[in-house]
């Protein structure tokens, strides 16, 4: 009896165990304190399809061996180069989906080229990828804060009336703001779903399965899975680990755009700094570990952290009327589950 | 390999000299790109110098003993700690605490000291626990705890104050009786502003005069007695410590001999003290039996365990010293600003702190006292000349923000990219080595 239970929780781990208790939790407190359903579960969905992406972004990196990509901020920058420029250049028709399309196409060469030179460096610091990657993706940031400010955009809907510089939130009204989210949408039982950001995440999901199903894709899981195999059965390592950066960066770089048009803004300057970490979190949550990653995993992690997330927030609310429960929630959950999943990565890395 | 180390350095004695300018240049390159930056910013700032002096003054007096608890695990192995989050943390509880009862003045300082001791220990501990299942990837874990504890921070000070933890004052208790203020002023009801800085304070420049002066005769003695015996003696390090004095020497007693407004500057002696008493310490623990342990459980974990050492119960010594120097720093960071942001005053501490050490010339395992101490002063001149330089070179103050914002992020970045990528090489060398021999 005691083996079985045990077996059942290291077949669905521990952390997603947890998590999954908290949200059915939640969920009852919701039904007590009498919440409208509806309006939780759209948020749930529409949350859940706009970070869905940004989780994606860890699998390549997870497989090909490098860990959760923590400087996924390098992907945000190319993205939101990308949705800068498809709106400075007035690329915003709608054959372009108002610029969504346009926005990925612009931010896909800026993505692949510095996946590639971020690739090559990761493969010089094997071993401590995650510190570094932190700390990479923090400079960048607050390098493009200065870009931000000198970079010559004109568009009088993204630069301050006065003085210089780009704002800190750009809207996406009159471009491709809610472009996926209305797409096909309707509603039932009070219960809105965007089918177009539904179908765009699951559509990316696919896209990276059937990555992984071809030759390719199994080269850069056997590259991550077992580095000296691989290599004995002549794979070139390195080589796979820069792919999956790249790809990993390119799907961040989708990823803030999809999060950006649900959003309704772009957020610059310091916004950026802590997109990894929830993103991290999710696939952790949803039973990935540090070096094992599946895109399950990706699809259940952000269903779960955002959902408890959503759900707890007018919890939350109603017992503590003032301060940020919800937000402090986020702040345990997210790092105390990426501390868990650090602990099992075992010693002398 | 340290014989032979020996052996290498005794036979190249005569072109020691020059090596060691050679090392010292390759070694301290970050420090001197930076004294230019820095020597750049004040020229194009403009500020007075009065103005720069006493703001640099009173930022290194606050912010040092926080870099100084960096250093004992770096010692042990464990890398640069960012768990000192954690330990400010500690030190704000206690302020918070004192607040409450209403101390003030200097027994309100060592109240606070003494609450927060007991606290920076148990986190420490818990901090070193997380860190021996972690070993290799301490310095994610500890930074990643450090956003962890914080969200603990904010559960206990927003909700747990005032319903399971009883407190009831109307100032720093939030209008519906739970949870704790934003910020709170350290002036009001029991003064601990500066209850450690203005127990004593002199004119800065006559005090480096005198130390200076103190400190060419300490030296020159030190040489007298020592120069015999010449491999115990680097002539590069006797001039390098010798102009030194002299430089500060004539500055100061140029200064004070002049009519410059820059004289009336004061340095608060306690503090001061305080600060050497810590680097004291630094330096002293090394010379112990425990000091030997940190230092070889830094150099090989494997090694230190044949050789007898319980390497978890030394590390968790590194971390909780350096929990509870956090924990103390930060009290006196604190009674220097004057104002405690309850949910915001800890987040960046560690980064900065971690900044300035490597800006210093410090790396991932290898810190010393002289390193951190010019690591505050450098980063500190860029924090207080950046944004006026920014404004006066491009026209918009922002960019020198973002630019020291750039450089804290970006230094540490690069070092710890750096410590990475020496021990994959080491890491190959070893590998290789042996499969070679066979």
């Amino acid at each position: 009896m005691n083996g079985t239970v045990k077996n059942f929780i290291n077949k669905i781990g521990l952390p997603r165990l947890i998590i999954s208790a908290l949200f059915i939790a939640v969920c009852i407190m919701a039904v007590v304190l009498k919440q409208d359903f509806g309006l939780l579960t759209s948020d749930v969905i529409r949350r859940f399809g706009m970070f869905g992406i940004l989780a994606l972004a860890m699998i390549p990196s997870i497989q090909c061996g490098t860990g959760p990509n923590f400087a996924l901020p390098i992907g945000v920058i190319c993205g939101l180069l990308g949705a800068l420029i498809s709106i400075e250049f007035g690329l915003t028709s709608p054959a372009l989906g108002s610029g969504f399309i346009s926005a990925i196409l612009i931010s896909l060469p800026f993505a692949v080229v510095s996946g590639l030179v971020y690739g090559m460096l990761l493969n010089k610091i094997k071993g401590s990828e995650m510190l570094v990657a932190t700390y990479t993706g923090f400079s960048i940031v607050s390098f493009m804060q200065i870009g931000w400010v000198t970079l010559p955009f004109k568009h009088p809907e993204m630069v301050w009336p006065i003085g210089k510089g780009l704002r800190v939130t750009v809207a996406l009204d009159s471009s491709y703001g809610g472009v996926l989210n209305n797409f096909m949408a309707f509603n039932i039982g009070g219960t809105k779903i965007p089918t177009g950001l539904l179908l765009f995440f699951f559509g990316s999901c696919f896209i990276v399965w059937l990555f992984s199903r071809s030759k390719a894709g199994i080269a850069l899981r056997a590259a991550g899975d077992n580095p000296r195999f691989a290599t004995a059965s002549g794979i070139d390592v390195d080589k796979n680990r820069i792919i999956g950066t790249v790809l990993s960066t390119v799907i961040g770089a989708i990823g803030i755009i999809v999060y950006s048009q649900s959003y309704g803004f772009l957020s610059l300057y310091l916004d950026p700094l802590y997109m990894a970490f929830p993103a991290v979190a999710a696939v952790l949550i949803g039973g990935a570990s540090t070096r094992k990653a599946k895109i399950s995993h990706a699809i259940i992690g952000v269903f779960l952290f955002q959902g408890i997330l959503v759900v707890a927030l007018p919890v939350a609310n109603q017992m503590f009327p003032e301060g940020n429960l919800s937000e402090v929630l986020r702040m345990i959950v997210q790092n105390g589950i990426i501390l868990y999943a650090l602990t099992k990565v075992g010693g002398g890395a | 390999m340290a014989e032979v180390n020996k052996v290498v350095v005794n036979k190249t004695n005569k072109s020691d000299t020059k090596n060691a300018i050679k090392r010292f240049l390759v070694d301290s390159s970050v420090p001197i790109l930076f004294v230019i930056v820095c020597l750049l910013g004040v020229y194009f700032s403009k500020l007075p110098m009065l103005f720069i002096v006493d703001t640099l003054l009173s930022r290194i007096t606050r912010n040092s003993f926080l870099v100084l608890a960096l250093i004992i695990p770096v010692i042990a192995g464990l890398g640069l700690n960012f768990g000192i989050v954690i330990g400010a943390m500690a030190g704000q509880f206690a302020i918070i605490a004192v607040k409450h009862w209403g101390i003030g003045g200097f027994p309100g300082f060592m109240v606070c000291i003494a609450v927060s001791t007991p606290l920076a220990i148990l986190f420490g501990i818990l901090t070193a626990k997380l860190l021996n299942k972690t070993k290799g990837q301490e310095m994610i874990s500890s930074m990643i705890a450090g956003f962890f504890a914080t969200g603990i921070y904010q559960f206990v000070l927003l909700f747990l104050v005032g319903t399971l933890i009883p407190m009831k004052d109307e100032v720093l208790v939030l209008t519906r009786g739970i949870g704790v203020t934003n910020t709170i002023d350290l002036s009001k009801g029991g003064n601990l502003t500066y209850s450690l800085d203005n127990l004593m304070k002199l004119p800065l420049f006559q005090v480096l005069a005198a130390v200076s002066a103190f400190a060419l005769i300490i030296i020159l003695i030190d040489y007298y007695l020592k120069r015999k015996d010449s491999r115990e003696y680097s002539y590069f390090k006797l001039a390098w410590r010798v102009l030194l004095c002299i430089g500060i020497f004539a500055v100061s007693w140029y200064v004070v001999s002049s009519k410059l407004p820059v004289r009336i500057v004061k340095l608060p002696i306690a503090t001061t003290l305080v600060i050497l008493a810590l680097c004291f310490f630094n330096s002293l623990i090394l010379r112990t039996k425990l000091g030997q342990d940190f230092r070889t459980v830094g150099q090989d974990l494997h090694i230190a365990k044949i050789s007898g050492i319980n390497v978890d119960k030394t590390r968790e010594i590194a971390v909780v010293i350096s929990t509870l120097l956090a924990a103390w720093g930060q009290i006196i960071f604190l009674q220097n600003i004057g104002t405690l942001s309850t949910y915001g005053s800890h987040v960046q501490v560690a980064t900065f702190a971690i900044a300035a050490i490597l800006l210093g010339g410090a790396s991932v395992t290898k810190a010393t006292n002289g390193q951190a101490i010019l690591g505050i002063i450098l980063f500190h001149t860029l924090f207080i000349v950046s944004p006026k330089a920014g404004n006066n070179l491009f026209g918009e103050a922002q960019i020198g923000e973002f630019f020291r914002a750039f450089v804290a992020y970006g230094v540490i970045g690069v070092a710890l990219g750096l410590h990475a990528w020496k021990k994959t090489v080491q890491t190959m060398k070893k590998k290789t080595g042996p499969s070679a021999g066979e």
